[in-house]
């Protein structure tokens, strides 16, 4: 028999993201260079639409080395936005250092705890060796430029060389790594990125330029930007038992029933009294007392209060419970903004837009918004799904996604007479404090049954809208239809009675065929369009019946 | 004086005109021109003791242009009157499936040969007359021959004249033909006979001149052509028509049309023949003669059935004959007589048939 020793020993969060790379998205060199890509610009877009300032980012991928020409190469990514900036002092922490720790407030953002930038970095460092540079100015006077490593087992960053300039420009922040990258097999999906990315955040002007020097540019289409979301504390029904623990060792509260109220979302005096009773806990006993299985069972209480109870008592006016979380912290498109976006990226035919009233699922606080686009320049026949969430799109496993659930699966199409091949496109936003992702890769979300309820809700309601749109659609063109049947056999029956009654000149029939099809156009309750072509035609022969008049004289 | 097939033609074109003028006027007045004929549905065709034919009842259908699911059809029909109208102006002929092809140079959209056809039938109830009256012939052709001197109006042949027994395969009844003028003849008697091989072993056997008769080959069931030139020349010529088909429920059929026109025609008059008379193969001669036989297929019992049926068949020797037809459950051929030697049929039976005609 073989006997292994097996050593442990402690690893910084660093280190674990560097050997789990993967799961982060830096799975290979073709989505790494996307992800980097992605990381860094949503970076940038969260930093500015914090600090309520347009958001104007400019992306540059470029070779390395010029001469070498297969992938995977190394490749520069510049990143530049103009944003807030950040204080000098700060710079090498926000970027060096992977965070831990405590957190307990929530809020609606791209990233979580800016943790993507970080392994960005982290990625090119230890595929090119190359340290990051960064430069950054908080006043658009003075630039602050940063070349640094980060030392990987440590957790913190090596500064290399730090220079600050003088000079007249903007505030904000500009981050260059070198990587190694795939762009042969990924410029794909880097380019339905920035498409997507416009069209969510139509807000914003966004520059890309890729290693073959072809620019993209998005140009902003509104000038109104989403409110920035609030920060929330969380909610009972959303709390682990970690998280707990943490909060409890961390608080200075002498009750339990004060640690409650101050650290959650929808607990008051009286709610965290009735809760205490519910979950048999002396309100006044001490936070720090509390045993690991007592923070268990106060957990599994938290997520339980409410629920039973409102099935056996029912004739209680008022069931205790937590109330649903508010949304108001939550930062949604609204309408404005989604048609905006759509609207410019994709210039359908058609466009519907349904925002849903906020919901929840386990005390995280959602919000669903739904566009359609139908027709015109861009859409291909066939259903397109864009999803994003939290304002980033989702472009992989889209048929893991409950959107995707919900569009093939959750509803008949049939009931919306919308043909099998029609050009469609449904745009999906989820904003939340929590996105239930199914999986670390945040590319698809959970089926959720409050999520799939509302994204089918929202479908639904523009699906209708489509419906409304083409059957009115349809009895125009019934009549355009109708004209033209008309305007191509009454001349005929006119040429051939002229022929056989022998007459010298051809009938005046002309007027018939405007006339019939505002008839049977009436008919079917046709609007304005269809009879202000017939008023132009109407005139037209009336100019027409004129000049034959004069030809007869 | 004007000869009966121009006076036609100058009848015809006034009618078309006539049709033109109305359309044209409906249209100069911005009204939605219509048209209305009697309706060739199965439940408007009647039978008329009088006329002995089928006919269509009191039913009418109104063509519109106002309507946007007449307009295509109410096109193609004028359009067709103005092609009518063009062929008899010009004196040209056209056929069903040529009708089809020249409505493609003006876009009035048939979508296949049936549909032209059946607008070819619209204009036919519209102005009550068949289609060779305006120059529309089918494919099919049967022949004729015998003493009969014709004049031709066709474009360069106006005033030749033919004698239809200078040439033993007979003539093409045709559209030449069909407009042809009959100027002198020395028969007495047509008769039409359903094959075209009986038709050459008749010219052989000299029946025209034996019989005084002008024979004519039906080709099966008669071309309208050929009904209208029986009609004619029983009509013109004062000619009595006897007819000779296969001793099955199908010849029997085939001397009823000639004699009270077709389900299909009954929009037209002056295609039957109603004093012709159909002098064999009968039932009853298949037993007389001893013909040799073959059975009878279902589908041969059921026409019976249909046929018994019939208003046309009442009364008479069609009851009779069908009757023991449906008995025998067999049917023989004309041909059937060559057991008894190729002559047979005109030495022996035609005479006797002819004799027995007399009294029917």
């Amino acid at each position: 028999m073989v006997s292994a020793q097996v050593t442990f020993s402690e690893i910084s969060p660093s280190e674990f993201f560097y050997r789990n790379r993967d799961l982060a998205g830096f799975g290979n060199p073709a989505r790494a260079l996307y992800m980097a890509s992605r990381e860094l610009v949503e970076n940038s877009l969260d930093a500015c639409e914090t600090a309520g300032i347009l958001p104007q980012i400019y992306t540059k991928i470029t070779p390395l080395d010029p001469n070498e020409s297969t992938d995977p190469r190394a490749y520069v990514l510049r990143v530049q936005d103009n944003g807030p900036g950040i204080e000098p002092k700060h710079a090498p922490n926000a970027f060096g250092r992977v965070f831990y720790g405590s957190k307990f407030k929530l809020r609606q953002a791209r990233g979580m705890f800016g943790m993507g930038g970080t392994m960005a970095i982290l990625y090119g460092q230890i595929t090119t060796n190359k340290p990051v540079k960064i430069t950054t100015s908080v006043d658009g006077k003075k630039f602050y430029s940063l070349t640094m490593l980060i030392e990987i087992q440590e957790n913190k960053p090596s500064i290399l060389s730090e220079e600050t300039m003088e000079g007249e420009g903007n505030t904000g922040t500009s981050v260059e790594i070198t990587l190694q990258g795939d762009h042969l097999r990924s410029s794909q999906k880097i380019a339905d990125y920035f498409r997507q990315t416009a069209l969510v955040s139509p807000y914003a002007n966004i520059t890309y330029v890729d290693p073959l020097g072809r620019l993209s540019f998005y140009s902003r289409a509104t000038e109104s930007m989403p409110p920035p979301p609030q920060e929330t504390k969380p909610h009972p029904h959303g709390i682990d038992v970690e998280a707990m623990r943490r909060l409890v060792r961390d608080s200075d509260e002498k009750t339990i029933q004060k640690l409650l109220i101050e650290n959650f979302h929808r607990v008051g005096e009286r709610t965290a009294l009735k809760f205490l009773e519910f979950a048999k806990f002396d309100p006044q006993a001490n936070p720090k007392s509390l045993t690991n299985e007592e923070i268990v069972k106060i957990v599994d209480a938290m997520h339980k209060f409410g629920d039973q109870e409102g099935k056996q008592i029912q004739d209680e006016r008022r069931v205790e419970k937590f109330l649903a979380p508010d949304a108001s912290c939550l930062s949604p498109l609204g309408e404005e903004i989604l048609r905006a976006g759509i609207q410019k990226e994709l210039q359908p035919e058609f466009l519907a837009t349904e925002i849903r009233p906020p919901s929840a699922y386990s005390g995280f606080p959602f919000i669903v918004e739904v566009g359609l686009a139908y027709g015109g320049k861009f859409l291909q026949e066939g259903r397109r799904l864009f999803r994003f969430a939290n304002r980033i799109p989702l472009l992989y496993d889209e048929a893991n996604d409950v959107a995707w659930k919900v569009l093939n699966e959750g509803i008949d199409w049939k009931n919306y007479k919308i043909p099998e091949n029609a050009p469609v496109a449904i745009i999906t936003h989820v904003c939340s404090t929590k996105v239930p992702y199914k999986t670390v890769g945040k590319e698809y979300l959970a089926d959720r049954p409050e999520l799939e309820r509302e994204l089918k809700n929202a479908t639904r309601e523009v699906l209708r809208q489509l419906k409304t749109y083409l059957s009115r659609k349809g009895s125009m063109e019934m009549v355009k239809r109708k004209l033209n049947i008309y305007g191509k056999y009454l001349p005929l029956i006119a040429r051939f009675a002229q022929e056989l009654s022998q007459a010298n000149r051809p009938p005046r029939y002309r007027g018939l065929i405007g006339e019939q099809a505002q008839a049977e156009g009436a008919e079917e309750k046709v609007e304005a369009t269809a009879e202000g072509q017939i008023v132009e035609q109407k005139q037209e022969e009336e100019k027409q019946s004129k000049l034959e008049e004069f030809a007869n004289v | 004086m004007k000869s009966s097939q121009t006076s036609k033609k100058e009848e015809l074109k006034a009618t078309l005109k006539e049709i033109g003028k109305k359309v044209y006027s409906d249209l100069d007045q911005k009204k939605f021109p219509e048209v209305a004929f009697p309706s060739r549905s199965v439940r408007n065709i009647v039978y008329d003791n009088k006329l002995k034919q089928y006919i269509l009842g009191q039913n009418t259908v109104t063509r519109s242009a106002g309507n946007i699911k007449h307009i295509r059809p109410f096109t193609q029909l004028f359009w067709l009157a103005y092609f009518a109208n063009k062929l008899v102006s010009e004196s040209k002929t056209s056929t069903l499936r040529d009708v089809f092809y020249s409505s493609q140079a003006f876009d009035v959209d048939f979508v296949d040969q049936p549909e032209s056809d059946e607008i070819i039938t619209d204009l036919e109830a519209v102005i009550s007359r068949p289609r060779e009256d305006f120059n529309i012939y089918p494919e099919e052709r049967s022949a004729i021959f015998g003493d009969v001197t014709i004049e031709y109006t066709v474009p360069g042949y106006e005033g030749k004249t033919l004698n239809l027994s200078s040439h033993p395969d007979g003539y093409l009844i045709g559209p030449s033909l069909s407009t042809a003028e009959f100027r002198d003849t020395s028969a007495e008697m047509i008769i039409a006979i359903e094959k075209g091989g009986l038709f050459t072993r008749f010219v052989e056997e000299k029946v025209h001149s034996r019989y005084k008769s002008i024979i004519i080959d039906t080709a099966g069931q008669a071309p309208r052509s050929t009904r209208y030139m029986l009609r004619r020349l029983n009509r013109e010529l004062k000619l009595p028509v006897y007819i000779l088909t296969d001793g099955d429920v199908y010849g029997e059929h085939i001397a009823m049309v000639i004699i009270s026109g077709s389900v299909g025609a009954a929009h037209l008059r002056e295609l039957t023949v109603s004093d012709a008379k159909w002098i064999g193969v009968w039932g009853s001669d298949i037993i007389k003669y001893k013909l040799p036989t073959i059975p009878m297929t279902e589908i041969d019992i059921k026409r019976i059935y249909e046929l018994k049926k019939d208003p046309r068949y009442k009364g008479g020797i069609w009851q009779k004959e069908l009757d023991v037809f449906l008995k025998l459950k067999r049917k023989s051929e004309l041909e059937a007589f060559s057991k008894f030697g190729l002559t047979t049929i005109t030495d022996k039976y035609l005479p006797e048939k002819l004799e027995e005609a007399k009294s029917l």
